[in-house]
């Protein structure tokens, strides 16, 4: 009963919050609405924490049913919560992480005229993503998903007056809207199939199937497709860069810490479908890893800090992928969770530089604010030295985790995926380089405004920049006599997976060795960045420079946006404009005005009927009558 | 006495009463279409209300029911009140045109 409280109260606090700061948007002073925002998600996190810390190993998973939502007939679905390790764990990075990042944005958006209404949208994404990893069936889940979509494309286009940014926000909805298709589309087949939407029934009917059967790789594929979308992978990724339009702490939260991880939070959730189709579990690998290759590179040429960032988070959310793929489920939560300490934690540092560079955000006019932004460059430091995988940060074991799993299952994945974490070793150190090291490049007026930020923004750094250095012991491997918690804690929802097959181990001499070579050329890495931009102090060619090959073609993002314009946008264009001339103009609007033209003429005939005398009126009344009377009694 | 009379008027065939308030009716609807003055046509609508009413008398008595006097009396009731109403519109018109003629009251339409 104090359970059943406990659970609805989560996802209510936030949606309470929502709807006091938006209905009284305009009546609330900032401060007031401000502490509900806060206070809500802290509320939140503090009941996630008691269930975490209620949940035994006896009771692993505690389903609470608020109502009957839909029953008609054979189809029913009841709006329930299930909280299990997995949803416990997103529970507490989605509030937790979203806490400190609504503590951050109260200082990061002090002044902006939309304040009020910052913290509605920010209190309504934390609702709908609590809805998502708490729902127990996979509509509700959907709803979620839905939700978690509109808030981002609310806060993309936060600023709306800025047209550019409205487009941004809008790709990012139709881009998520191709995933969504095949999703919904997943979950039609499931429902088909299994005859229920629920969880636990369709992970109890699957159990007793058959690897390998069509019907299920089919489905796997197309909630793949969904987690595609969501995750902003190949080739639906290109939105998330154009997604950090938006505010920087929605950036942290919502495209780096929580929401695009949804796609990684539903395979896993999944896991015991994806383990029964070996097929698409390739395709996620494959794809993960094609991901975090690509956007690493091109996270090398970019000079736009939240691009760099927004790249990167691409390519490690394609790690997680790649982890899945290899059916290590664990890993692939694993480094979810610290990647969304790391990634927020950037985020939030790169939102500081840019407060105080007043919004410039270029790396080429940065450079020597270590001095000036001392807080945000400790912090910024440990969450470059965590997500470039040096021991003993939070990103050294998760990834290391995600590369010796995919050592075992296939040595070519690895070749990829550690080039890929070499490079985003490379490209973070380039940022942070040129960020904080060497001399102050930036003009006279800015450089005279360059202070560190208000305690609200530095303290939620300090908590995440702790979080990144020690948020990897909850993972220790056992090749370093850990007992790697994390594993054991998660080991229920992964029960059935690991009933059918064990992702694959390699001894631990080997795995020794492989983090060895790593963390070594990690390091040479690292010291190749500090050569080129340190000692020899190079800034990247400004915009106008010729680029030759490979870099033009780096710069340029690949042209990926130009050839999805040629391939999909501009065909699309054309045809609306076909169908626009020849059926709308010259069929559907000559029907309509034909009407109309039809019933104009006819009155203006008939009115001459009317003549106003009224013997003439008499006299067509009689020969009417004598008419009906001729008709009715001869024909 | 009286019983000669209703049996004189008993004799008289139904053929009769229908030629008659056929005639009757007619001679009212030429009457509404070309006479001009709004009292006769006034007149000439009751003459063909009272053939309609003549012709149900006689059904009834045909019939050996009552029924049919019974809305004859429903129709002079309604006769009469139209005539109340329609000789106060007819005053009316007269006051403002210093006329009965119906071809004055052109203006009926929009």
């Amino acid at each position: 009963m104090v359970m059943d409280v406990i659970v609805g109260l989560v996802p209510l606090a936030p949606l309470a919050g929502f709807l006091l700061i938006g209905l009284l948007n305009k009546q609330l002073r900032t401060w007031l609405a401000g502490l509900i925002a806060c206070g809500s998600v802290l509320v939140s996190f503090l009941l996630s924490a008691a269930l975490f810390i209620a949940m035994g190993d006896d009771q692993p998973s505690f389903t609470y049913t608020a109502f009957e939502w839909i029953a008609a007939g054979d189809f029913a679905v009841s709006f329930s919560f299930l909280v299990d390790p997995l949803s416990i764990i997103m529970m507490l990075i989605i509030t937790g992480v979203g806490f400190l990042i609504h503590v951050y944005s109260t200082g990061y958006m002090h002044g902006d005229e939309g304040y009020n209404r910052f913290f509605a949208y920010l209190n309504l994404f934390i609702f709908f993503m609590l809805l998502l990893v708490m729902g127990s069936n996979y509509l509700l889940m959907f709803v979620g998903w839905e939700g978690v979509g509109l808030c981002s494309y609310l806060l993309i286009g936060f600023w709306f007056k800025n047209t550019e940014y409205n487009n941004a926000a809008k790709k990012a909805f139709i881009m998520n809207r191709i995933g969504d298709v095949g999703l919904i589309l997943g979950v039609i087949m499931i429902f088909l199939h299994f005859g229920s939407l629920s969880y636990p029934e369709v992970f109890a009917q699957a159990a007793e199937l058959n690897a390998g059967t069509g019907f299920i790789t089919t489905i796997t594929l197309l909630l793949f497709v969904g987690a595609v979308g969501k995750s902003a992978q190949i080739p639906l990724y290109t939105w998330l860069p154009d997604a950090m339009a938006g505010p920087t702490p929605v950036s942290a939260l919502i495209h780096a810490a929580t929401m695009v991880t949804a796609g990684i939070y539903m395979i896993a959730r999944n896991n015991i479908l994806y383990t029964l189709a070996p097929a698409t579990l390739d395709v996620v690998a494959v794809i993960g890893v094609a991901t975090a290759l690509f956007a690493a590179t091109i996270a090398i040429a970019q000079n736009d800090i939240k691009k760099v960032l927004a790249y990167s988070t691409v390519s490690q959310l394609g790690l997680m992928f790649l982890a899945l793929g290899v059916g290590a489920y664990t890993t692939g939560i694993f480094h979810m969770t610290t990647h969304a300490f790391f990634k927020a934690l950037l985020f939030l540092g790169a939102g500081s530089v840019i407060h105080a560079m007043s919004g410039d955000q270029d790396i080429r006019n940065m450079g020597g604010l270590r001095s000036y932004l001392p807080i945000t460059f400790a912090t910024f430091l440990i969450a470059t030295l965590a997500i470039a995988g040096l021991p003993p940060f939070a990103g050294f074991f998760s990834k290391d985790e995600i590369l010796a799993h995919t050592f075992a299952s296939s040595p070519i994945l690895w070749g990829v995926g550690f080039l890929a974490s070499l490079l985003t070793a490379f490209y973070m150190f380039r940022l942070f380089f040129l960020t904080f090291a060497g001399t102050s490049r930036a003009s006279e007026s800015v450089r005279s405004h360059l202070h560190e930020s208000p305690s609200s923004m530095t303290f939620p750094l300090i908590v995440l920049a702790v979080m990144s250095a020690i948020g990897g012991f909850i993972g220790i491997p056992a090749v370093f006599g850990g007992g790697h918690a994390l594993n054991n804690f998660l080991a229920p929802v992964f029960a059935g997976s690991a009933a059918l097959a064990q992702p694959h181990h390699i001894n631990h001499s080997t795995e020794l060795i492989l983090m060895g070579v790593v963390v070594g050329l990690t390091l040479i890495v690292i010291y190749f960045a500090y050569n080129q931009y340190v000692k020899k102090a190079s800034i990247p060619a400004p915009e106008s420079a010729q680029r030759s090959g490979f870099e033009d073609l780096v710069y340029n993002k690949y042209y990926v946006d130009e050839l999805y314009d040629k391939v999909v946008t501009r065909p699309l264009e054309f045809l609306s404009r076909a169908l626009d001339t020849l059926v709308e103009r010259l069929m559907i609007d000559q029907v309509v005005n034909s009407a109309g033209r039809v019933v104009t003429w006819g009155g203006k005939t008939l009115r001459l009927l009317q003549t106003g005398n009224t013997g003439f009126y008499v006299f067509a009344m009689v020969i009417s009558i004598i008419i009906l009377f001729v008709v009715k009694t001869f024909i | 006495m009286n019983d000669s009379v209703s049996q004189m008027i008993q004799q008289v065939p139904l053929n009769h009463y229908i030629w008659l308030s056929a005639a009757l009716f007619v001679i009212g609807v030429l009457g509404v279409l070309y006479r001009r003055n709004a009292i006769v046509i006034f007149m000439c609508i009751e003459l063909m209300l009272n053939a309609v009413n003549l012709l149900m008398v006689a059904f009834s008595a045909w019939h050996g029911t009552a029924a049919g006097q019974v809305f004859v009396f429903f129709v002079m009731a309604v006769a009469a009140a139209e005539v109340a109403v329609g000789l106060a519109i007819l005053i009316v018109i007269y006051h403002n045109t210093g006329s009965t003629d119906i071809n004055v009251l052109n203006k009926l339409k929009w």
